[in-house]
């Protein structure tokens, strides 16, 4: 039987890990090698790494890291932020990275997708897709969230862009749902069921978990194929065996 | 004979690099090569690859290495699509592959719980006792991205459930292939590399 992945989210800038209070004050939490293997030595089943500033300020992810990573890594991980043509993301998964993430990008120019399934296969492209819901009740897609002076609402439904990415070659959805991010109620069950409704490819969670309970939530109430999570991770609120145990104990298949 | 000359035949795959890295963390420095007469020469031999069969295929056609690899008689290791390009046929792209192993690679047919592509750790399933499984415990998982399959069958010696059975690791003579990621499944894909290495 597949497991469900549990995966830490990594900002990366200047190829340091950092964490945002707000969007400017960013702190240097550690080096990225050593945080990548503290992952992986507690039992993270993959890591994405997100640079922070490439996608607003039209830079794209500086490699070097990436090969630092991926020297020293035995877990898939992937990266994010700032691949917007097929060199560059060729160039990405060249320098070891198992996967490229494209969010804004394919908002500007979504034939990104197509031109990156054509090159690299499916298995390599997720998309990622910032959702919120709006005061109609309908979800719909944000971009360039990376800088908050900067995001911008789309007309485009959350629903339809998520069958549309599909369609082109996302062989994986990541879906942060930003009503919930960052204040750790949980996950947002009710979208992430709406768009595990119509996503047949696998399906990660992304914003609002806090604790135990969230995971649980999402992998048995949304049927997720991986959760994503940055801060309890880092913090040290919630330990990936100690989360891995209570999921297993939840019945909930986890690689051991 | 021991690993004392491994090569990696670079026809395009994108993993290349992290098979390398997972090599050298076992302190194997390995070639990148198209040379013919390179790989011919080496103790072992790696065929990585990420992609689509068709052109994957049709690398290896345009560096002339489709004979070259169907008579090697070294340990011959292919990974992922490596793996499928062993095979007769693949149904991604209608396309005939190298033919050492017998048998042919379909496509996962999506269904229920079975997304597609099959993305994540699955626990393998010892078939048949081989000197490459060595090591694995009960309870080995390995990291498993692709969207088209080889079933179980005669060459498999390990397989993993993903509603049918699935090939995972499998042999013909010398010719043995790995439809996960080695170089990516932490110390189980690092047993099992290190196992092939000592063929």
């Amino acid at each position: 039987m597949l497991t469900r992945r549990l995966i830490p989210c990594l900002d990366v800038r200047d190829g340091q890990v950092v964490k945002g209070v707000r969007f400017r004050d960013h702190v240097v939490v550690g080096d990225i090698v050593d945080l990548a293997l503290r992952y992986r030595d507690e039992g993270a089943d993959e890591l994405v790494f997100y640079d922070i500033t490439a996608s607003p300020d039209g830079r794209s992810v500086d490699r070097e890291w990436v090969e630092r990573v991926a020297r020293v890594i035995d877990i898939p991980f992937c990266v994010a932020g700032g691949i917007r043509d097929v060199e560059v993301a060729r160039e990405v998964l060249h320098a070891g990275a198992d996967k490229i993430s494209v969010n804004s990008p394919a908002l500007e120019r979504p034939g990104l997708i197509d031109e990156l399934a054509a090159a690299f296969g499916v298995q390599c492209v997720v998309v990622g897709i910032d959702s919120l819901r709006d005061d109609d009740g309908e979800w719909r897609v944000r971009q360039y969230t990376g800088d908050p002076s900067k995001t911008r609402a789309l007309a485009r439904r959350t629903l339809d862009w998520v069958v549309e990415v599909q369609r082109r070659g996302a062989g994986e959805i990541v879906l942060n749902c930003m009503d919930t991010d960052g204040v750790r109620t949980g996950y947002d069950i009710a979208q992430l069921r709406a768009v595990r409704a119509c996503c047949d490819v696998p399906l990660v969670a992304s914003g609002g978990a806090g604790e135990p309970a969230h995971f649980v939530a999402a992998f048995e109430e949304a049927d997720v194929d991986a959760a994503l999570a940055a801060s309890v991770f880092h913090s040290g609120a919630i330990a990936i065996p100690d989360l891995k145990r209570e999921l297993a104990a939840r019945g909930v298949k986890v690689r051991p | 004979m021991s690993a004392h000359d491994v090569v990696l035949v670079d026809a395009g795959g994108t993993n290349i690099g992290s098979v390398r890295y997972a090599l050298q963390r076992l302190g194997v420095e390995a070639s990148l090569t198209r040379d013919a007469s390179r790989i011919r020469a080496a103790s072992h031999v790696i065929l990585p690859g990420v992609g689509a069969a068709g052109p994957g295929m049709a690398r290896l056609h345009e560096a002339g290495l489709v004979e070259v690899l169907r008579t090697l008689e070294q340990p011959v290791l292919g990974v992922c699509l490596g793996m499928q390009l062993l095979f007769e046929h693949s149904e991604e792209g209608d396309t005939p592959c190298l033919g050492v192993i017998e048998g042919r690679v379909s496509r996962i047919a999506p269904g229920g719980q079975r997304r597609v592509p099959h993305m994540g750790w699955n626990r393998l399933v010892v078939d048949r006792d081989d000197p490459l499984l060595h090591g694995l415990g009960d309870e080995a998982y390995a990291y498993f991205v692709h969207g088209y399959a080889v079933a179980r069958g005669p060459a498999t010696l390990a397989s993993v459930d993903y509603g049918a059975p699935l090939s995972a690791v499998v042999r013909s003579r010398n010719f043995t292939g790995m439809q996960f990621h080695p170089e990516r499944s932490a110390t189980v894909g690092a047993r099992l590399l290190g196992n092939f290495l000592a063929s």
